[in-house]
């Protein structure tokens, strides 16, 4: 039988939240097959649920995060303190309301936060993974979520959301699980990942294998952390999540504490210091390793390639109701990403919504306080929840 | 878009009553430039139809997402192409043909794509505009189209003998064709009617291929 830790929810917002933090070990007695055709077991899931499943279960949303992202999509982060990464939309009363849904957001395959990654311990050596942690895909991230949900006895969620990498895990079980769907909202997402988007991550990788701290990818047993690769990898990414408008918006060309430029090389400009900043907290909180699985995923999702070249395949007549939104500056997830999602959920005759959000923000506009995408969640969640019928009476 | 906003006794607009009159029970319908959705969301409700917008402003596709409606941001002039054919069994183009860039192409893909196409459209041959031409010598700007012309999104109006003309040429069966006039009633009209032409303020054609 799986072993459960949960961990008891001390302060106000988690007693508010109803708040469960746990993690289990599922695939203990069957492995989780991998797309790679690897087989894993003993996997540890950990993740976090909000709100209370109501009498006939028929009230989970399932939330994906992106790359970088974890469990604690509401709760503070245990490392930076900072609240949860989509605490300005869920929460009580809030667009993803927990007083009337049950939140189930778990830490990816691959990950860093609990769920089995490349720094876990490998039940077969006694050692962590590390590089022996089999390539994982986004096929397999949610092949274990779909464990998670069996294991919280949801045969149905009402709705999956994510935003980037949580967008596509959204499409992917979508895809291959539309009976485990009512609604799924893919956000600033594609469906096959742009030689761009590999480009960059490469860059990453690179920057993370190039770092002599990374030891091969050894660093855990010789007790040394690659920080200035991964913090490189981190600061290359981040500007791809910004765009021009809102990097000159922010910052211009304003130095950073002083009247002048140095005539050297320490950080004259602002958003040079912001980068450092986000690179060096970055690795505080993420694992080298884990970054170099995630992006692999990342780089290996093609779904129309895994439907002959034709992405409505992937969705022929399915149940399962879909509202995209896209945001006009996000050049990393740009909004035809989006439009050929449509187009082939079109031709696929399924029920799709889609909504091109005005925002200088690119790509990060996901997570922020963006009005139209908070309407456009709120009116797609309500108006699906009448679909449903759903009633948000009597909790379990 | 631009003109009466009289309302039927089942609350929605007399013109989208009309269109939704048309409309078998449980079909597949495309609403092209629903706006907020309140003729889709009528016609699933009463008709039981499974239906699909498209809107070119946010502001209308987000009102319509959020009566449970599936709407998309889209252009009529270059998205419906996306669609495939004969998905549906009606597509709606409702006042919103006058604002197309191109109104021949968009039938055409309507057509396509739906076994039927419903068009309705502001009648630019209604004896007030004529008279604003003929005795003022200025473009009509009234109740019915209240834009000046050089701020107006409708850049081709037409009349109901232009439109009938266009459906021959291109092939297309006109099976219904209904005008309202000025008092929101409605007259059922042969396509050569040159009273429906000059008392018919809107004009609706069920279409088939």
């Amino acid at each position: 039988m799986p072993n459960i830790s949960a961990t008891p929810a001390p302060d106000a917002l988690r007693t508010r939240l109803n708040a469960v933090e746990a993690t289990i070990t599922l695939c203990v007695d069957e492995p989780l097959p991998l797309d790679s055709g690897e087989t894993i077991g003993s996997v540890d899931v950990a993740y976090h649920t909000y709100g209370r499943l109501n009498a006939d279960k028929s009230n989970a949303i399932v939330v994906c995060h992106a790359l970088t992202g974890d469990q604690f999509a509401v709760l503070p982060h245990p490392v930076t303190g900072k609240p949860g990464w989509w605490a300005n939309l869920i929460g009580p009363g809030k667009i993803v309301d927990t007083d009337k849904y049950f939140i189930i957001c778990s830490n990816v395959l691959g990950g860093c936060m609990g769920t089995t990654g490349p720094k876990s311990l490998n039940p077969a050596t006694g050692r962590p993974y590390m590089l022996d942690f089999p390539v994982i895909t986004v096929g397999d991230m949610v092949r274990l979520q779909i464990k998670l949900l069996d294991y919280l006895g949801v045969d149905r969620a009402f709705a999956a959301i994510g935003g980037s990498m949580g967008g596509m895990q959204v499409l992917q079980m979508a895809s291959a699980y539309p009976e485990r769907l009512f609604c799924a909202l893919p956000i600033a997402t594609c469906a096959r990942y742009s030689a761009q988007n590999i480009a960059f991550d490469e860059v990453g990788r690179q920057a993370i294998m190039a770092d002599p701290e990374w030891c091969e990818g050894k660093y855990l047993l010789e007790n040394r952390v690659p920080h200035k690769g991964l913090a490189v990898a981190r600061m290359a990414a981040h500007i791809t999540y910004l765009s021009e408008a809102a990097l000159t918006r922010k910052f211009g060309r304003k130095l950073q504490g002083k009247e002048r430029i140095g005539f050297g090389f320490e950080a004259d400009f602002e958003v040079e210091s912001y980068l450092r900043h986000q690179g060096s907290t970055f690795v505080e909180r993420f694992d080298a390793n884990s970054y170099l699985y995630i992006t692999r995923a990342m780089d290996y999702f093609d779904m129309p390639g895994e439907h002959g070249g034709h992405l409505s395949k992937a969705f022929m007549n399915t149940p399962v109701r879909f509202c995209l939104i896209s945001f006009t500056s996000d050049w990393l997830f740009p909004t035809s990403d989006s439009q050929a999602i449509v187009r082939a959920l079109n031709a696929a005759a399924a029920s799709v919504s889609f909504v091109e959000v005005q925002s200088d923000k690119g790509h990060d506009a996901f997570l922020l306080d963006e009005p139209e995408l908070h309407d456009t969640i709120r009116g797609f969640l309500d108006g699906m929840a009448r679909r449903a019928g759903l009633s948000f009476g009597e909790a379990l | 878009m631009a003109t009466t906003a009289n309302h039927s006794g089942t609350g929605i607009r007399i013109d989208l009553q009309i269109i939704a009159d048309m409309i078998n029970p449980a079909s597949r319908v495309l609403d092209v430039g629903c706006g907020d959705g309140e003729l889709l969301a009528y016609l699933q409700e009463s008709r039981d139809v499974d239906g699909r917008g498209m809107e070119l402003s946010m502001q209308g596709v987000q009102k319509a997402v959020a009566r449970g409606l599936a709407v998309i941001q889209g252009d009529a002039d270059t998205d419906l192409v996306d669609y495939p054919g004969d998905a549906f069994d009606y597509v709606i183009l409702s006042k919103t043909l006058q604002a197309t860039h191109n109104p021949r192409r968009v039938i055409e893909q309507m057509l396509r794509i739906g076994r039927h196409a419903i068009v309705s459209f502001p009648n630019f041959a209604h004896w007030r505009t004529r008279l604003d031409i003929v005795m003022r010598g200025r473009m009509p700007v009234n109740e019915l189209l209240p834009y000046s012309w050089y701020e107006t999104p409708n850049i081709h109006f037409c009349t109901i003998r232009d439109f009938v003309d266009l459906c021959r040429e291109m092939n297309v069966g006109i099976k219904t064709s209904l005008s309202l006039d000025a008092a929101g009633e409605v007259q059922k009209f042969t396509a050569d009617s040159r009273w429906a032409n000059l008392f018919g303020v809107d004009a609706v054609f069920l279409l088939g291929k």
